[in-house]
């Protein structure tokens, strides 16, 4: 249906990641963003909006007569425009940063001003009957969260990229596990092992000892011998 | 290879390549590396690329996997953007693109010409014959205030009789978020399987056509054909080019054709696009004649004289501009 987009096969869990292969050959994931964190981006903009409208009111006042040519000309800027603007400059309205999410091509390319055009003046249409009624019933019945806007412009609306420092396993001695592990279980091992920090002490033993019929050991000695069993895996092969 | 040697024998380049994307990302002005550093930067990248396949089918670890992944995903918009030029496009879309989009597309146009006159037309006559058909689209107020504004003893016709000539430049913005809106959701409605932008062009062709038929009737011809007759030209056939937009937006989901109707929706969307885009630039150029030409107080001879030039400039910018040498229609 979408072009270059690869579902994830009916194995995998249920996830909103979606996978893109680049001509590099290598698959780029992205995760899309659904419709509560786009309603809230969009609230901090429609809140944004409010206020330029009020400037520019104040700036009638000032100005008369022709302030209010400006004014009639700035709303419709606003109305149709403002978040084509900040699409073209950097994928995000204001919303969307603060809510740190991105609009992208298909192909995870940046948006381009044509698409960027189509999907905010088809707002009109999404917006219809009211408050985003249409927009928000296709993007609950396709795949990829995308109103009218975004399927006829070929957009997605996605989570932008954290750069993550990357958590080192904590080094202790490696020791190699009593069995054949599969590569699967080794990942999970690996995984554990570097995210085995970010856990509190009480839920880091609770994990480890999910093996505790395996390994035998429990509580601290449990997660240390996970580790020395990652460190092996990391070194050893 | 161990994950632990694959690591240390790569991290410098990857340092490297994240350095090199920090520079892009700067503005111009401000880059630090070479221009050798950075032409390096597709190559690189491939390299890049083959790692995060190695890591990824070896089964290294999920961190070295997310930062490598990291990594792609952020150089491939670099590698991969669109950009600039956009001043000549416009010129080249005004000389030439948007006329031919709108002859490339001339049955939706021809289409939503229909939609918008036929119903003008038959209002219009019905109007003109019956007196009270009027109040089948308009209330008493609107239809009191229409014949205010066009009353002969009105100084500036197409105003009512309280605003002021100060009030050009108001009615200019007035026309800009009023008219162009029309047009933008002309367009956008036609996703809704046509149903919107149809709606749209038989309401305005009913509503334009009552007013024209109703003040006919009344003998106000000195004061509203010439006012209308003018910006009529451009504002009309952007409107009516509007619906050709939407109307082909609502085709791509009613009959995508041998194609997905979201592939067919993106293709007709990008074609509808161009249509839009020279109409809203249409509907500029009447929002100023209308706002400064047809509200000045001329002889209605020298209003037709014009009207007459600018239809036929319309109508020959779209049929004959663009028309190239090599068989471009």
């Amino acid at each position: 249906m979408e072009a270059g987009l690869t579902e994830g096969s009916a194995a995998r869990p249920l996830d909103t990641l979606r996978s893109y292969e680049i001509p590099e050959g290598v698959l780029l994931d992205f995760r899309l963003a659904g419709p509560v964190v786009r309603a809230c981006a969009w609230g901090i903009d429609a809140a944004l909006r409010g206020l330029l409208y009020l400037a520019l009111l104040l700036i009638t006042t000032l100005l008369g007569g022709l302030g209010m040519a400006l004014t009639l000309i700035g709303f419709f800027l606003i109305e149709w425009f403002y978040p084509v603007v900040f699409e073209i400059h950097n994928g995000a309205t204001p919303g969307k940063r603060a809510m740190g999410i991105v609009v992208i091509q298909d192909n995870g390319t940046p948006v381009t001003p044509s698409a960027s055009l189509i999907r905010n003046l088809l707002r009109a249409a999404d917006f219809l009957p009211l408050l985003y009624a249409a927009g928000l019933v296709t993007m609950l019945i396709n795949r990829e969260f995308k109103r009218l806007g975004d399927l006829a412009a070929g957009t997605l609306v996605v989570y932008r990229d954290r750069q993550q420092e990357r958590i080192q396993p904590p080094v202790s001695s490696a020791s190699k596990p009593p069995i054949e592990l599969s590569e699967d279980e080794q990942l999970t091992l690996l995984a554990f092992a570097e995210r085995g920090e970010t856990l509190s002490t009480e839920r880091r033993q609770e994990l480890a000892e999910l093996l505790s019929e395996q390994t035998g050991l429990r509580g601290v000695d449990a997660v240390e011998t996970l580790y020395a069993y990652a460190n092996w895996i990391l070194k050893g092969r | 290879m161990r994950q632990q040697q694959f690591e240390a024998d790569n991290q410098p380049l990857w340092d490297e390549i994240a350095q090199v994307m920090d520079d892009l990302h700067r503005p111009r002005s401000k880059r630090r590396l070479s221009r050798e550093q950075r032409l390096d930067f597709p190559a690189r990248y491939r390299q890049l690329c083959s790692h995060y396949a190695l890591a990824r089918s070896r089964g290294f670890s999920p961190a070295l996997i997310g930062q490598l992944h990291g990594l792609v995903l952020r150089g491939h918009p670099l590698l991969y953007r669109q950009r600039g030029g956009w001043r000549w496009r416009l010129f080249h879309f005004i000389l030439a693109g948007f006329p031919r989009a709108v002859r490339r597309h001339r049955l939706y146009f021809a289409l939503s010409l229909l939609c918008f006159l036929l119903p003008a037309l038959l209002m219009g006559a019905g109007c003109y014959l019956q007196e009270d058909l009027i109040y089948t689209v308009m209330d008493e107020y609107m239809v009191a205030e229409m014949e205010s504004a066009y009353d002969p003893a009105n100084a500036q016709p197409g105003r009512s009789t309280e605003r002021g000539s100060e009030s050009d430049f108001t009615m200019f913005g007035f026309y800009i978020l009023n008219n162009i809106g029309i047009g933008f959701r002309t367009f956008a409605t036609g996703i809704l399987l046509g149903v919107g932008t149809l709606f749209i062009l038989l309401f305005n062709g009913l509503a334009i056509g009552a007013v024209a038929g109703h003040l006919s009737r009344l003998g106000y011809h000195e004061t509203f054909w010439p006012f209308v007759s003018g910006h009529g030209s451009l504002e009309l056939t952007a409107i009516v080019i509007c619906g050709a937009a939407g109307l082909l937006l609502g085709q791509a989901v009613i009959a995508p054709g041998q194609r997905s109707r979201v592939q067919a929706l993106r293709e007709h969307a990008g074609e509808a696009l161009q249509l839009v885009m020279g109409a809203a630039l249409m509907l500029l150029a009447a929002a100023f004649v209308e706002a400064f030409w047809s509200s000045s107080a001329l002889q209605p001879a020298g209003k037709y004289l014009v009207a007459a030039l600018l239809w036929s400039g319309v109508i020959l910018y779209l049929t004959l501009m663009g028309r190239g040498p090599r068989g471009s229609r």
